[in-house]
């Protein structure tokens, strides 16, 4: 299974969520797929993805967050999956697209590599309830349609390959990017 | 030497009294009399953190929510963090109004404090961070405000440092 494979099956549900990816692959095949005012791409500062979608989740109620995440990144923030757990938004849905590689730095092997490190059974002992571990497309599409629907937090772990794009880039500034981010999420808030 | 119960009380009227409504934090004994303020204020939403550094992906994820949102912190809490303030906070122009408890400044009696406290205003200057110190339970309150002020205005992580003066009796 293919990273990107699963994100263009997420997309079309993704209209009326906000997302918050990673750097790097995701975040590139998610922007190719068409990018949107709800999409925030953390292209920097590993780990703390799962960070800003807990602010966004804790903060916004009537909101669904989604967040496209990297072993690579879990890995290096294992702690917020425990501040995820405490405080267990209803309205977060966390996959983690577990590729066992640093793929965008190198391509070095991550600590999950062959299975050593199982980020499914972390997330379980960090105190999440809900958590998918999926290696086929099939299997992800009915965990993210469980998750969506579910109305708790919920981890997706989701074994893909170690590829990526074969082009990098954005027409979208960073600090672009946060402001008309944050601009569409208190026009949305205004909205209801 | 014990934490001052009157001035952990001023801050956290201070924190209110800027119109602040959520807290990440993670607890220190400096900071404990005003955290478990914030826990039993049922207007104030307090997530503890398990590292410094997730609290500035909370604050900003706060910040796109337009919530108002601190942090509170030590010193060597906020060199755990410095990656989100530079890579996520200063390069997106996201504001952080960070409240440290400045351990290992003039007085300081234990001595795994020392190193951190001694580069703690270095790191600040190095990364341009403006920074103010907070000694005078008088002005703490005003210093609060405007701290939250200028990181709205500046689309920037402030500090406001809480010394041995204000936090402890």
């Amino acid at each position: 299974m293919e990273r990107a494979q699963c994100i263009a099956m997420l997309y079309p549900e993704l209209e009326d969520k906000l997302v918050v990816t990673i750097m790097g692959a995701s975040a590139q095949e998610l922007y190719d797929l068409g990018h949107r005012e709800n999409f925030f791409y953390l292209q920097h500062a590993m780990g703390l993805a799962s960070s800003i979608g807990l602010g966004l989740a804790l903060h916004l109620p009537e909101e669904q967050v989604i967040v496209l995440d990297g072993d690579g990144s879990v890995l290096m923030n294992l702690g917020g999956l425990a501040t995820l757990a405490r405080y267990r938004p209803k309205n977060l849905l966390h996959i983690i697209f577990d590729n066992g590689s640093l793929l965008s730095t190198g391509g070095f092997d991550s600590h999950t590599t062959a299975g050593i490190t199982d980020l499914a059974a972390i997330a379980r002992g960090a105190g999440i309830e809900h958590v998918a571990a999926v290696d086929s497309p099939m299997d992800f599409g009915e965990a993210a349609v469980e998750a969506l629907e579910r109305d708790d937090l919920s981890v997706i772990v989701a074994k893909v390959k170690a590829v990526g794009p074969d082009n990098y880039g954005m027409d979208l500034a960073l600090p672009e990017n946060a402001f008309r981010f944050k601009r569409c999420v208190q026009e949305r808030k205004a909205a209801r | 030497m014990t934490v001052s119960y009157d001035n952990s009380k001023t801050i956290f009227e201070g924190i209110k009294a800027a119109g602040i409504t959520s807290i990440s934090a993670l607890p220190e004994t400096w900071l404990g009399l005003l955290l478990q303020r914030a826990e039993d204020d049922p207007d104030m939403q307090l997530i503890q953190v398990a590292k410094e550094e997730e609290a500035v992906g909370i604050a900003a994820g706060a910040y796109f929510a337009g919530e108002p949102h601190i942090l509170l912190m030590q010193n060597h809490g906020m060199f755990g963090a410095l990656n989100g303030i530079v890579s996520l906070a200063q390069l997106y122009g996201i504001p952080l109004c960070m409240l440290i408890a400045v351990r290992g400044h003039w007085g300081e009696p234990y001595p795994w404090h020392t190193r951190g406290g001694i580069v703690t205003e270095g790191i600040l200057q190095a990364l341009s961070i403006p920074f103010e110190h907070a000694r005078d339970p008088e002005k703490v309150g005003k210093q609060i405000q405007e701290a939250w002020t200028f990181s709205q205005s500046s689309l920037s992580p402030v500090a406001l440092l809480l010394t041995r003066d204000l936090m402890e009796d």
